[in-house]
């Protein structure tokens, strides 16, 4: 390697550090003051880029200088940071009450609506903005040409650090930015007026956000997928550098584009993996981050946001329930194949969904990667029944639950020794990277392409079958994960979460109990994954994707994480909802944003928790609850 | 079900009312409609997909206008249109709905090569007929092809030898490789060495660059590409990942005194992005579709912007031509039983604005072509020039080769 080309490398990647940078450390602010992982921070660089493209080649008709350029730089992301503020006031302002997940729900709302509107207004076509004024030219350095914007770039991440530091040490705002960061409680106990504190907090955010996105117009083209592409790595980089701390995230963004710019040279597909594979190694070694400090509040003991309190089926719910079991059961009889399609697939969710809330709900172990042990099962049974063995479906539904089992020892040994937000991101890392193992590992697993011919042995092939198969299995393995919350060693897993202190003081061991929770969601989640591949005929990286995870934290939020049952509420009304406006217009993905935002809003405790609410405030005059059916059809 | 109604709003404008209005002589198709179900990425990857739609309602406004499907009595042909969700998942449900609730008699589309696979595999295993339009993996009518998948358009083989043809007189030898990270990028670049391996005496990869999709980092991987010192460059990003690409690598000079070699850049959907900062005398395939006269294209190119007020891209052509491989489908099948289709699309020979489609029975892959030529700017516009229409027929796979990826 001669010393130019290790020059210009070193530049290439301290210019792309410097603009992660930017946008991620809007989303370290964001999460240190209000603890909402902001999905939509990918939106408002996306938006910021769309901005920019409109309103630079506008000002710079009246004049090319370099001055009107950055003018509109600027412009498009204050335009930006007032979405930022608008979406705080109209959206957040009402959920900061709810649960924390909940608001990630909220945030992954407005990210679907923003892509259709953004779709409506620009077009699907990339727009391509101007260079910038005056640096449009490569200037030589050691005999090879550097474009001038790159190292303009250089110095705009060090100078945004500098202007945060100022901001966050010298004003009064910055100073309550920090002592949020430390301690919310606190902030608000002081009588600092909190309201104006957050929407100041998500326009500096948002503006941060806005300022990546229009600075990256000479680079890039503003296009649809903008958002997706930059949020996990931006978040990557809150997590590595300390959720928080502006100073971690600029070390974390050096470090991870420092690292890709020579990396490829060794491994030209690192890419993929590496930031990820880069985020486990750090969680594993310093749980909270490079610079991140522990949660002042991580001792404290807070009200749970999970199941409260545990009831039994009173008489009538068993009866509604074993109506609907009965009722889903006809439904091969009654529906056509389409909705025995439909049928299984909810029934293969909900198994899913039940088994995350097995963690989340009930052990406060918020997964943010549990496709990783469904997409392992679906492999494991795919693979069995399509590879060199062949062998029966029997078999490989037997196998698919012990895989995800297996996988989810191996990751939940590492994800139990964390918490918060760090285990979130670390169950995240890991699904990332299984996800990259079966992409990459082209000659077993068929690459992104997948695999294909995973169909149900001959006795069960026709639908109606396969639809008793998948309930059979389905339903069981619900009934005995819902035992399990009944189980000493469910209240185990709700003492530990409600305070891992106080639990561990009087003599349980918290880390095996979490763990070997674990490893049973993920032996169901399993299962599921092995179930659904033989109910679409294929195996592909998209059941391991970030976006299903995503899915199955929809279903448990909307059916609502207080309660047991919750869950496969949720999956129906989530399922019918997608499959209500696919069909029904190119826009789908705004309905369905519109829908989860008004879910959130209308339902802060999810469905099963508002019927809940609303049962105990009828008292005994109400004789029989709504029934899920119902509310479905209301909610779609 | 309300949805029902509600979702044959794409049905071709005014279809109904010709069938109703229909008296002796007036040439207009009539009779229930001959349902046809297209599933496609409208919304994730609406560049491509919403032209493609507009070209097949032209097509299909034609085609009823012109009397219908005449052998199966005149009836109009409609096509439902509906999104696959860009995941195999949500495409496989879909696909079935399609089926046993629209009744449709075969489904077609897919842009996601994995998305075509899946479907191409759910109607092996349903028995309904697919026709891909778009999915350009190989494996779609090699080792995953099956009787009941038919291919539209020229895959990622035939797209690359159309390539290698073109360049290998150059008789460049070092070359620098670089692809998106997944099946299409992987499976283009492999094509490459293999066919321009045997074509160059001497031939010699001296960088391979895989970044992942839409996330490119440009300045590192020109970086990259430009230390081994390549004297030709074979690239197939597109989208966001090829603008960034060619931005990065004009203001470093990469390209200069370099032959480039690149997949897919003349069609209009990523050429037309790169706006005055596009390179001159790339090899690319694409299609200019000012500038095509052949049978009749300049047509077609006028009626298309008549409707939609804009510019063909190539997956308008596409979707314009596939309405009329249907129709002659259904005059030659007569029926539409699944096993009759199929039949009559083995061999079929449609005359379309891009020339003769047959086809061909061996592989179930039509000889639709593209166009290959050098990136230019006319003016301030991006387009081709020294361009000529290549055949599929002329780049398929070896009849023996395909033999033995189909075990026929």
């Amino acid at each position: 390697m001669d010393l130019s080309f290790f020059v210009i490398q070193t530049l290439s990647g301290l210019a792309s550090a410097s603009s992660l940078f930017v946008i991620a450390s809007g989303l370290t602010i964001v999460f240190g003051v209000t603890r909402i992982v902001n999905f939509a921070h990918g939106s408002f660089y996306m938006l910021g880029a769309y901005m920019a493209v409109t309103i630079v080649p506008w000002l710079l008709e009246f004049d090319r200088s370099p001055t009107l350029f950055f003018v509109g730089v600027l412009a498009s992301a204050l335009v930006v940071g007032v979405l930022g503020v608008i979406m705080e006031v109209v959206l957040l302002r009402r959920i900061y009450r709810v649960p924390e997940l909940f608001q990630l729900l909220a945030t992954f709302g407005v990210v679907l609506i923003v892509q259709d509107v953004v779709l409506k207004i620009w077009g699907p076509v990339d727009i391509t903005g101007p260079r910038a004024p005056g640096m449009r030219h490569g200037i030589e350095i050691l005999g090879q040409r550097f474009p001038a914007y790159e190292l303009f770039l250089i110095f705009v991440g060090p100078a945004v650090l500098g202007a945060l530091l100022l901001i966050m040490h010298k004003t009064r705002f910055g100073v309550l930015i920090r002592a949020a960061t430390q301690d919310r409680e606190m902030v608000g106990a002081l009588g600092v007026n909190q309201a104006m504190l957050f929407t100041g907090t998500l326009f500096l955010g948002a503006f941060l956000a806005g300022l990546g996105g229009a600075l990256q117009i000479p680079r890039l083209p503003a296009n649809t997928g903008m958002d997706l592409s930059i949020i996990t790595e931006a978040f990557v980089v809150t997590v590595i550098g300390g959720m928080g701390s502006v100073p971690g995230a600029f070390i974390a963004a050096l470090i991870i584009k420092m690292l890709e710019a020579f990396g490829i040279l060794i491994f030209p597909k690192i890419t993929l993996v590496l930031v990820f594979l880069l985020m486990a190694v750090v969680l594993v070694v310093k749980p909270w981050g490079l610079m991140g400090k522990p949660e002042v509040a991580s001792g404290r003991a807070v009200l749970p946001e999970g199941i409260l309190n545990l009831k039994g089926f009173s008489r009538k719910e068993t009866m509604v329930w074993v109506v609907l079991t009965l009722a889903l059961l006809l439904v091969p009889i009654l529906g056509d194949t389409y909705k025995v399609k439909v049928g299984i697939e909810i029934m293969v969710f909900a198994l899913a969904a039940f088994s995350l809330n097995l963690l989340i709900g009930n052990g406060g172990i918020v997964s943010f990667g549990h496709a990783a042990y469904f997409g392992v099962g679906a492999y494991a049974a795919g693979l069995l029944v399509t590879g060199p063995l062949k062998a029966p479906m029997e078999l490989a539904l037997v196998a698919a639950p012990l895989a995800g089992g297996l996988a989810a020892a191996l990751f939940g040994y590492f994800i139990v020794r964390l918490s918060g937000i760090y285990l979130a991101m670390l169950t995240l890392a890991f699904a990332q990277i299984t996800y990259a193992i079966f992409f990459q590992w082209v000659e077993v697993t068929g690459g992104d392409n997948g695999v294909v011919g995973v169909w149900p042995s001959r006795w069960a092939a026709t639908r109606e079958v396969y639809f008793y198969v998948v309930a059979v299995l389905a339903l069981t393995s619900i009934v005995a994960l819902r035992h399990l919350f009944y189980t000493p060693f469910g209240y185990t897993l709700r003492a530990a979460r409600d305070s891992a202190n106080r639990a561990d003081a009087i003599g349980i061991d918290v880390k095996t109990h979490r763990w070997l929770a674990f490893i049973v969601a993920g032996a169901a989640a399993g299962l599921a994954g092995g179930l659904y591949s033989f109910s679409k005929g294929s195996i592909d990286p998209t059941m391991i994707s970030i976006a299903m995870s995503i899915d199955f934290l929809m279903m448990i939020l909307t059916g609502g994480i207080q309660t047991v049952m919750g869950p496969l509420v949720g999956t129906a009304v989530f399922h019918s909802v997608k499959d209500f406006f696919m069909p029904l217009t190119d826009f789908w993905r705004f309905f369905l944003g519109v829908s989860i935002i008004a879910i959130v809003l209308i339902f802060p405790k999810g469905v099963v928790g508002a019927l809940d609410g609303l049962r105990e405030r009828l008292g005994r005059r109400a004789p029989t609850p709504a029934t899920p059916a119902a509310v479905a059809r209301e909610t779609a | 079900m309300t949805k029902l109604d509600l979702s044959r709003r794409t049905v071709v404008g005014g279809l109904a009312a010709t069938g109703v209005a229909m008296t002796a002589g007036t040439g207009a198709a009539q009779g229930a409609p001959v349902k046809v179900g297209e599933l496609n990425s409208y919304s994730r990857m609406a560049a491509f997909a919403v032209p493609y739609r507009n070209g097949m309602q032209l097509a299909v406004e034609q085609v009823n206008a012109a009397g219908g499907l005449a052998g199966l009595g005149g009836r109009p042909l409609e096509i439902i249109y509906r999104d696959d969700g860009a995941t195999p998942g949500d495409a496989v449900r879909v696909a079935e709905e399609l089926v046993t609730r629209e009744n449709v008699t075969f489904i077609a589309g897919a842009f996601l090569s994995n998305v075509g696979l899946a479907l191409a595999d759910f109607a092996n295993q349903k028995k309904v007929l697919y026709l891909a339009t778009e999915p350009l993996t190989d494996a779609l009518t090699m080792g995953s092809g099956n009787p009941f998948t038919f291919r539209v358009r020229p895959g990622t083989y035939m797209q690359t030898k159309m390539l290698v043809d073109a360049a290998k007189s150059k008789g460049v030898k070092r070359w620098a490789l670089v692809a998106p990270n997944y099946e299409y990028g992987q499976s283009a670049v492999a094509a490459f060495k293999r066919l321009m391996g045997a074509a160059v005496p001497g031939f010699e990869v001296v960088a391979e660059q895989f970044p992942a999709l839409g996330r490119v980092d440009a300045g590192a991987t020109v970086g990259a590409l430009a230390q081994s010192r390549p004297d030709g460059i074979f690239n197939v990003l597109f989208g966001a990942d090829l603008t960034a690409f060619v931005r990065e690598g004009n203001t470093r000079g990469l390209f200069e005194r370099r032959t480039v070699v690149s997949l897919l850049t003349g069609e209009p959907e990523y050429l037309l992005p790169l706006g005055d900062e596009t390179p001159e005398g790339w090899i690319v395939t694409g299609y200019p579709p000012e500038q095509v006269d052949t049978h009749g294209h300049q047509a077609f190119v006028t009626a298309y912007k008549a409707k939609f007020n804009d510019t063909p891209r190539l997956g308008s052509v596409l979707g314009y031509v596939v309405p009329f491989m249907i129709r002659d489908m259904f005059n030659k099948s007569r029926s539409t039983e699944t096993a009759a289709m199929m039949e009559a699309f083995k061999g079929l020979t449609t005359q379309t604005v891009c020339g003769p489609v047959t086809m061909r029975a061996i592989d179930q892959q039509s000889t639709l072509g593209a166009w290959v030529g050098e990136t230019t700017l006319k003016g301030k516009l991006p387009t081709m020039k020294n361009f000529r229409y290549v055949d599929g027929a002329d780049v398929m796979f070896p009849e023996a080769e395909v033999r033995a990826a189909r075990r026929i």
